[in-house]
């Protein structure tokens, strides 16, 4: 029997902006199921922190958001009250944001922070919810927890302010995280180390995990399934096994295209990009949003809105039309570049 | 934190230093204090007694530090109209004209603050454009002007209250809503703008997400750093308000320092003048360091390093 924590169906965030309405998210279903790691990659702007900030309903004011089906849990957690939405946020659904250095509130304690987590949803004293703070602490690698505890966030690194911010939506034993892009600001050596604790986590505490990354390499690596996401849209996603071993959407090839391969790609040589920009989200845009920076545009791309289209017998899912005839084909950027 | 309050200490002596050489030099840039004292057309033979009398043949630097001596001594010397230790007249007159800054700077921010954090949380709200009203209008009007207002709706008009003296705290109700009232805007809109600031920023995204309460996230995670600058502009605006109390004073006959100087101004009472300036800087100069003070507990990136 499967455990669903999080289901997200047919999500769209609009914002108003001077020049009209920027539809960022379009449309985006996946889900999470307990145990599971589920990992959201795609360029910049492409909306996954809305999409992020609409699950937790964080958005901007102005911002409108819709879906389809939105669940916590198997409850509705859209057109519910604030109160209600705050007594699950922090408690059963946590986030952790890409800007370690400004999360954290300087007027207080590590510790203030952390157990004020814990203070907000149970029942316990304060001694109890230190105590977890420290084992938290300890638990996402930070040594001498007691005395950190005291320290206030300008004392800390940003490594360390993130895996406070770590174990802090730890606090109350979460059952999904959602974590955006937690390594971008932080020092590279670090990175994968963040990105294999949360994975590590995620089982231990028995979550489910919404990772929003660039690091392809790690998501091959710990992501149950990979959510491709390219101007709104899901434009691919599936099993990690089926989107990085047969990538099928021209743009996931571009993406893989610029990871290095071990042994292949020489220190400082310049990775393949995708040549051209993600298209505005302002306004409609008629058919594929790919179609402007793809080689193998034809003009049926551009007519109609393409849909999302699963692969006979599996739950690998794609949105282009040529899909089928490119299986074999060469991916874009690096064979045009040499 | 012991550094930086001894830092911030030595800072407030060094200010206090100056101000009371400035203080002691008003006498001299006013003119030959000798001729003040013994009054136009004295016989010269006076004026000379006077001089050698008061010592002010002697040397400018020697009479500063004597004076310095003697002020840090508690005696600011004589007052040449009501011949009695400037002192003892100082020290009867700042209980009520502290009293007076008080509840003004209490009104004030009392009014201020509330009213920059509800504007902030509804900007163009009711509340917004209430208190931006409330700023312009403040800021326009001159503070003798808003206290004869006052008097003539509250005590002429409606007599609700008592209009000169001060035999009951009634009586310090217009004079202090008329002093704060000039500290309100500045203090709201830094409120509003402050408050508006923190209200974007990723901690207090990172507080609404961990569920807390509304009322947490403004008081406890916003309002604590969006007041940090205002303590700072606070100490300003009440050094502001001491300079106003001599106005406020006199038109509402409150017996205190602000009455005193424009009394001492009309009788070119120098040494009066002098030690009125002096004691008005000195409590600045305190205002100013206890502010540095609490700023220092409000942030701990000056407390802790
Ligand atoms: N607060 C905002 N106001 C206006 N536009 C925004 C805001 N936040 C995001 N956007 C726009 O929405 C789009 C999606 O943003 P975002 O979800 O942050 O992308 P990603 O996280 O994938 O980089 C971008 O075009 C971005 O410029
Ligand atoms: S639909 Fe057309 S333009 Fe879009 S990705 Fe597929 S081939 Fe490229
Ligand atoms: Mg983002």
């Amino acid at each position: 029997m499967s455990d669903r924590i999080l289901s997200v169906e047919g999500l769209e965030v609009s914002l108003p902006v001077p020049t009209g309405t920027l539809n960022a998210v379009q449309g985006v279903s996946f889900h999470v199921e307990r145990g599971e790691t589920v990992c959201i990659v795609g360029e910049s702007g492409c909306g996954k922190s809305l999409t992020a900030l609409a699950i937790m309903d964080l958005l901007p004011k102005r911002a409108r958001r819709t879906a389809r089906e939105l669940t916590l849990l198997g409850e509705p957690i859209i057109g519910v009250s604030e109160s209600a939405m705050s007594d699950l946020r922090g408690n059963r659904m946590a986030m952790i944001f890409q800007e370690p250095m400004t999360s954290l509130n300087p007027a207080y304690t590590i510790g203030n922070q952390l157990e004020e987590a814990l203070l907000r949803h149970r029942k316990v004293s304060r001694a109890q919810a230190r105590e977890r703070a420290v084992h938290l602490l300890e638990r996402v690698g930070i040594t001498a927890a007691g005395q950190r505890l005291r320290q206030y966030p300008h004392q800390l690194s940003g490594g360390l302010r993130q895996r406070v911010m770590i174990a802090m939506a730890l606090m109350t034993g979460p059952d999904l995280i959602i974590a955006d892009e937690p390594t971008t600001a932080l020092d590279v050596t670090i990175q994968a180390q963040i990105l294999h604790l949360l994975a590590e986590l995620q089982r231990e505490f028995h979550m489910g995990l919404v990772l929003i990354t660039h690091d392809l390499g790690v998501v091959a690596r710990i992501a149950t399934r990979v959510v491709v996401m390219y101007a709104g849209q899901v434009v691919e996603t599936g099993t990690a096994a089926e989107v990085f071993g047969a990538p099928r959407h021209p743009y996931t090839r571009g993406l893989l295209d610029c990871i290095p391969i071990p042994g292949k790609t020489k220190r400082g040589e310049r990775l393949g990009t995708i040549p051209g920009m993600v298209p505005s989200l302002v306004g409609h845009m008629q058919g594929c949003h790919f179609a402007g920076r793809c080689n193998y545009v034809v003009d049926a791309c551009r007519e109609a809105p393409i849909s999302l289209t699963a692969t006979p017998g599996g739950a690998h899912q794609v949105r282009c039309i040529r899909a089928d005839e490119l299986i074999g084909e060469r991916a874009t950027a690096r064979e045009d570049v040499a | 934190m012991a550094i930086f309050a001894l830092k911030r200490l030595g800072v407030a002596i060094l200010v206090a230093l100056t101000v009371s050489l400035i203080t002691f030099s008003m006498v001299y840039i006013s003119g030959d204090p000798a001729i003040t004292i013994a009054g136009e057309g004295a016989r010269i033979e006076d004026i000379e007694n006077i001089r050698r009398f008061y010592g002010f043949d002697r040397p400018i630097f020697v009479q500063y530090l004597e004076w310095l001596w003697n002020a840090i001594h508690g005696d600011l010397g004589r007052s040449f109209s009501l011949r009695v230790p400037v002192a003892d007249v100082i020290f009867e007159r700042l209980p009520t004209t502290m009293l007076l800054g008080a509840c003004a700077i209490t009104f004030g921010l009392t009014l201020a603050i509330p009213l920059g954090v509800l504007a902030a949380v509804k900007p163009n709200s009711i509340f917004d454009r209430a208190a931006l009203t409330l700023a312009v209008v403040g800021q326009a009007m001159p503070t003798f002007w808003f206290g004869l207002t006052l008097i003539l709706v509250f005590g002429v008009m409606l007599r609700w209250l008592p209009i000169t003296g001060q035999d009951s705290w009634w009586n310090f109700v217009m004079p202090a809503v008329a002093l704060g009232y000039n500290v309100a805007p500045a203090v709201m809109r830094l409120t509003r703008a402050g408050m508006l600031e923190v209200l974007a920023s990723d901690y207090i995204r990172t507080a609404r997400a961990k569920g807390l309460r509304p009322m947490t996230v403004l008081f406890k995670h916003a309002l604590r750093n969006a007041v940090i600058p205002v303590v700072a502009l606070a100490a300003v605006q009440f050094g502001f308000m001491l300079g106003g109390s001599i106005v406020i004073e006199t038109i509402f006959q409150i017996n205190g320092l602000g009455y005193l100087a424009w009394e001492s101004i009309q009788r070119k009472d120098l040494p009066m003048m002098q030690a009125i300036v002096l004691i008005l800087s000195i409590i600045y100069v305190v205002i100013t360091f206890l502010a540095d003070m609490l700023n220092a507990f409000l942030d701990p990136r000056i407390r802790v390093t």
